[in-house]
């Protein structure tokens, strides 16, 4: 007997990752929601057409974080004085010496990590949705994902401006630029394009692939 | 116990004699090493995952002491030159009857990071004793951590801005000052002292408990 053959997954139960209770698996269907009745968290939402709507938010998410990083974010003017920045410049604000570590991690927080999550998802979904097999590396490109899922800031960024702008006032006068209202409107599909993913039904489809 | 009786009881996967993947929620036999779906290792509770809070919270509360000591930022203006630290700036706002925002400031910076330490603390110590406080409550207590954690990276954010756009020439410029890198470090760390701690051993006294009637 092969003992070293592969132990076989238990298809017909789902374990609350929050609380490890154990539930008889039944999929909810499209619209519904299965949720954990000891922790409440929600264990399966799929959701009718999610696959096309996921990849429509990311394209526009993706040429949006091109154009908010290209175009100027914020002007600041006071006493014949001004100076237009851009996102990757407040990102790069803090790049004297040892703070330089800290400048690259601001972009990344900010544009490179929303952006890498987005474009990783596309090369996830777009095979699953079209009904091919799932492209070669999708649960690595999926798991990474999943794990820059806390370190994706561009929404606490948006807030953060809006401190910043608070605190400025007095100072001098600052208006938004185009790239701010591209940033909003971006901060808007971020949130949405992770609302809208069911993380167990994504699992599930990347299962025809074996490694 | 009292408190657990308007908790509907369910069976664990531990009692089943499964694991469920955390990355991916795939069910496996007790004793499967690692996700074959996935690749992530599977533990039925994670013993050491205390000892990984510990270690990210005590980094995270080293960095949080310099982060309140050193100036966070330089403001240079044509009189004068002034480093503030996070609550110093905060104090010298309330004095300009600026409180609404030197609230926002302090809540954000020093409220939430303290709460954060309080509360990771708490639910590490929560799970080594029978304590009878609600589940639900340390169940939710832990996902606002997990989720308002992310937030004091505001602080951070709003130096880079006000830092990059306040550079007037010889009229006013604003600059980060050391502490900025310690906070984010604070931030980062406790971050990660969440993200380790095994949630599934909060629930572990109600089924314990239950298995024992
Ligand atoms: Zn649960
Ligand atoms: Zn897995």
């Amino acid at each position: 007997m092969d003992h070293r053959l592969p132990p076989q997954p238990v298809t017909d139960l789902i374990v609350c990752p929050h609380c490890d209770a154990a539930y008889r698996l039944q999929r909810p269907t499209h619209g519904e929601r299965a949720v954990c009745v000891r922790c409440h968290t929600v264990l399966i939402s799929p959701r009718a057409k999610a696959g096309l709507q996921i990849i429509a938010v990311s394209i526009a998410i993706v040429v949006l974080v091109i154009a908010a990083t290209v175009f100027p974010f914020l002007t600041i003017k006071a006493a014949g004085n001004t100076n237009s920045v851009s996102i990757l410049d407040a990102a790069l604000a803090f790049s004297d010496g040892p703070l330089i570590a800290l400048a690259l991690s601001t972009a990344a927080l900010i544009i490179f990590i929303p952006l890498l999550r987005v474009l990783l998802a596309l090369y996830v979904l777009i095979p699953v949705v079209l009904d091919r097999m799932p492209a070669k590396g999708a649960r690595q490109a999926f798991r990474l994902a999943e794990a820059l899922r806390p370190w994706s800031m561009a929404e606490i960024f948006a807030i953060g401006c809006a401190v910043a702008l608070i605190k400025l006032t007095d100072l001098a006068d600052v208006t938004f630029g185009p790239a701010f209202w591209i940033f909003a409107i971006l901060v808007v599909l971020v949130v949405a394009q992770d609302r809208f993913m069911c993380r167990w039904t994504v699992w599930k489809s990347l299962d025809g692939l074996r490694k | 116990m009292s408190v657990a009786q308007d908790i509907p009881h369910v069976t664990t996967a531990r009692e089943m004699g499964v694991v469920g993947c955390l990355r991916c929620t795939q069910v496996w036999p007790v004793g499967t090493e690692t996700c074959g779906r996935c690749g992530k290792a599977l533990v039925s509770r994670d013993r050491k995952s205390l000892q990984r809070v510990w270690a990210w919270w005590i980094v995270g509360f080293l960095c949080y002491i310099p982060a309140n000591m050193y100036p966070m930022l330089q403001t240079r203006t044509l009189f004068q030159v002034q480093q503030d630290t996070i609550v110093g700036g905060a104090i010298e706002l309330m004095t300009h009857d600026a409180v609404g925002i030197a609230l926002i400031i302090l809540f954000a910076s020093v409220v939430i990071p303290l709460g954060k330490f309080f509360a990771v603390a708490y639910l590490a110590i929560s799970v080594k004793r029978r304590n009878s406080a609600s589940f639900q409550q340390r169940q939710m207590l832990y996902e606002v951590v997990e989720y308002i954690g992310r937030w004091s990276m505001i602080d951070i954010f709003v130096v880079a801005i006000m830092s990059s756009l306040v550079q007037l020439n010889t009229l006013a410029s604003i600059n980060p000052g050391p502490a900025s890198l310690f906070f984010a470090l604070s931030v980062i760390f406790t971050m990660l002292s969440a993200q380790s701690f095994d949630s599934r051993m909060i629930w572990d006294v109600q089924s314990d408990a239950a298995g024992e009637d």
